[in-house]
């Protein structure tokens, strides 16, 4: 430091300017690798919470700050890393480890959103369009192999919670805590809260036309309109019961019957991409 | 007004007027002609000065502004912890008590970016500009931004390093910050991305500490090495978004920090501590243009000069709603 030949204002001035358009550049670049992932398209698949928009404007719109984090009772959403690029601290939900099984009923994490970001004009769950199961190894599947399922669908280990309506309809439950024994394995429609919602509709608006004699007034789309999965039987000469899981028209990729598939890896999975992007978020 | 003109052009990376003597009110121009007469107050300001040098007295007020900043933040994270929902969500946007609340910064790179505003963000943006323009702006920088904490001992570090010779200190234009916020404004409005969110350390460490560590910590190491190394608090004085909009937003706070040329010895112990010296360039010796002055919208009311200042000129002050006209 001592030799340094005295600089002269001019001098002195000069290299200030080209250290702060170092500083300047370095920021803006630093800011600017966020592009990368963006443009590997590298967040296309990521799984976003009910009522996302379109991901482009999702990323614009999200103010980053995880409010629908801290509403999720299942806590199936997850803040994104500095590995998302722009998508820094966007919610994203890893559906085989948490699904959003809807047991807050009323879109929490969409009444939660400060900026749209997650759209407010959806009220229920039938109405979301987070994607839409696919079935990507059929071979796998216990109901195709004719197998029925008996245990912990997904082991002792896994931290994942569901809502069990018939045990405990305010409090999900760990999956770990819900053993199953089916004959033939149905997890993917059983657990679907589509098909439940379905079933506790019909139930409800059943009772309410014997005690009452009343017919239930419904808001759009309160009652999900369409069927999400069911089970087809398929022609099998072996004498064998064979059943696939076929997707509907009413699926809104929530993630639950990534979840609860016992086969590893799922049979079963949720693509985010083609579905959302014509939706921005909300079934028509 | 030209004062509060004069404090934003400064703001913005201006050099600090230096109005001529001739100007200035014969009261001030007696003043400071005759400031250093008083050779035995001197004498026992020196004196006081050396003694606090050698027996380190503990920053009051800088103890009062971590334990603030330390709780608000922990407010955050305690209220998602036992889910008391008291304050939900992070620096960027959140909740208090249901009332929604969104940092300025954060809010208009989502609407230039989205270009479309829901009522619950014109509702956070419009609570928190009354809120820190009441506080006075950059007070959020001191008081509430984490990075400003750990930034205060990465300069800490910095200050130890320099006094051996290990690190140094580049001085940068402070028009940077400016050039900065106005590109990272249109990157945002061109591109509809968020650009500045990406390596905000305010909100990485926001949603570090209420989500959970994650690599974006990288990024915030790397700031601070540089800081330690290279340019003593570059971020706060030379990059940051955030500072300037606040900045901005209490360019008329009625809360102040106020200076009072009678008791002024321009020893410089403030200028020693601030993140901002600029706005405490009227400290030294002939350049007050007044008696009484309130110091410039950079100010993040951090108070260190407050404790700095061995004879009472500079103090924190409510000076009501004059400011705006």
């Amino acid at each position: 430091m001592s030799k340094k030949p005295r600089l002269s204002p001019k001098q002195r001035a000069r290299r200030r300017f080209l250290a702060s358009l170092g500083l300047a550049a370095g920021v803006t670049g630093a800011s600017l690798l966020g592009f990368v992932p963006v443009a590997a398209k590298k967040l296309h698949d990521r799984l976003r919470p009910p009522g996302a928009l379109l991901e482009e404007e999702f990323l614009a719109a999200c103010i980053k700050c995880g409010q629908c984090v801290q509403v999720c009772p299942v806590e199936a959403i997850k803040l994104a890393d500095l590995t998302d690029g722009f998508g820094v601290g966007v919610p994203y939900i890893e559906a085989r480890d948490q699904a959003c099984d809807f047991s807050c009923d009323g879109l929490q994490c969409v009444l939660a959103c400060p900026t749209g970001a997650l759209i407010h004009e959806v009220a229920f769950p039938s109405q979301v369009d987070m994607g839409i199961a696919k079935v990507v190894a059929a071979g796998n599947c216990l109901a195709v192999q004719g197998k029925g399922f008996k245990g912990l669908a997904r082991g002792a280990d896994f931290k994942g919670k569901l809502r069990y309506a018939e045990i405990d309809r305010w409090h999900p439950i760990p999956v770990a805590e819900h053993p199953y024994d089916l004959e033939l394995c149905d997890l993917c429609v059983r657990q679907c809260p589509i098909e439940i919602q379905i079933v506790e509709c019909a139930n409800e608006d059943e009772k309410r036309r014997e005690e009452l004699g009343l017919v239930a007034q419904r808001q759009p789309g309160e009652c999900p309109p369409k069927h999400a999965i069911e089970l087809r039987p398929i022609e099998s000469n072996d004498g064998v019961k064979r059943m696939e899981p076929v997707i509907l028209e009413g699926c809104v990729g929530c993630g639950v019957c990534e979840m609860i598939c016992p086969v590893e890896p799922a049979v079963i999975v949720i693509d985010s991409s083609e579905s959302r992007e014509n939706s921005r978020g909300m079934r028509a | 007004m030209s004062g509060v003109m004069d404090s934003l052009r400064v703001l913005f990376g201006g050099e600090p007027k230096r109005v001529p003597k001739k100007e200035m009110p014969p009261e001030v121009q007696e003043l400071h002609a005759h400031k250093f007469r008083d050779k035995e107050r001197i004498a026992a300001i020196h004196a006081e000065l050396a003694h606090k040098a050698q027996n380190k007295i503990p920053e009051k007020k800088r103890r009062l502004r971590w334990s603030v900043l330390i709780a608000v933040n922990m407010l955050f994270v305690v209220s998602y912890y036992f889910d008391i929902q008291l304050l939900e969500g992070a620096l960027t946007a959140s909740r208090f008590a249901g009332f929604h609340m969104a940092d300025l910064n954060s809010a208009l790179q989502v609407m230039l970016a989205f270009k479309h505003v829901v009522i619950n963000l014109l509702i956070g943006t419009t609570t928190i500009f009354i809120l820190w323009w009441l506080l006075g702006g950059r007070t959020f920088c001191s008081w509430v931004c984490p990075y400003h904490l750990v930034a205060e001992w990465a300069e800490m570090l910095h200050l130890k390093l320099r006094k051996k010779g290990w690190a140094m200190d580049i001085q940068f234009d402070r028009r940077t910050r400016t050039w900065l916020w106005l590109l990272f404004a249109v990157l945002a409005l061109a591109t509809g991305y968020t650009v500045y969110e990406t390596i905000s350390p305010t909100g990485i460490l926001s949603r570090a500490l209420i989500y959970g560590p994650g690599v974006a910590l990288v990024w915030v190491g790397l700031i601070l090495l540089f800081e330690i190394f290279f340019s003593r608090r570059a971020w706060c004085r030379y990059a940051c978004p955030i500072g300037l909009t606040y900045g901005v937003v209490g360019a008329t706070s009625p809360f102040t920090v106020h200076y009072k040329l009678t008791n002024c010895y321009h020893e410089g112990e403030c200028r020693k501590v601030c993140l901002v010296p600029h706005v405490l360039d009227i400290v030294k010796k002939g350049r007050a243009p007044a008696m009484e002055i309130d110091i410039g919208a950079d100010c993040t009311r951090c108070l260190r000069c407050v404790d700095a200042c061995p004879t009472g000129a500079l103090s924190f002050k409510y000076k009501g709603l004059g400011g705006l006209f």
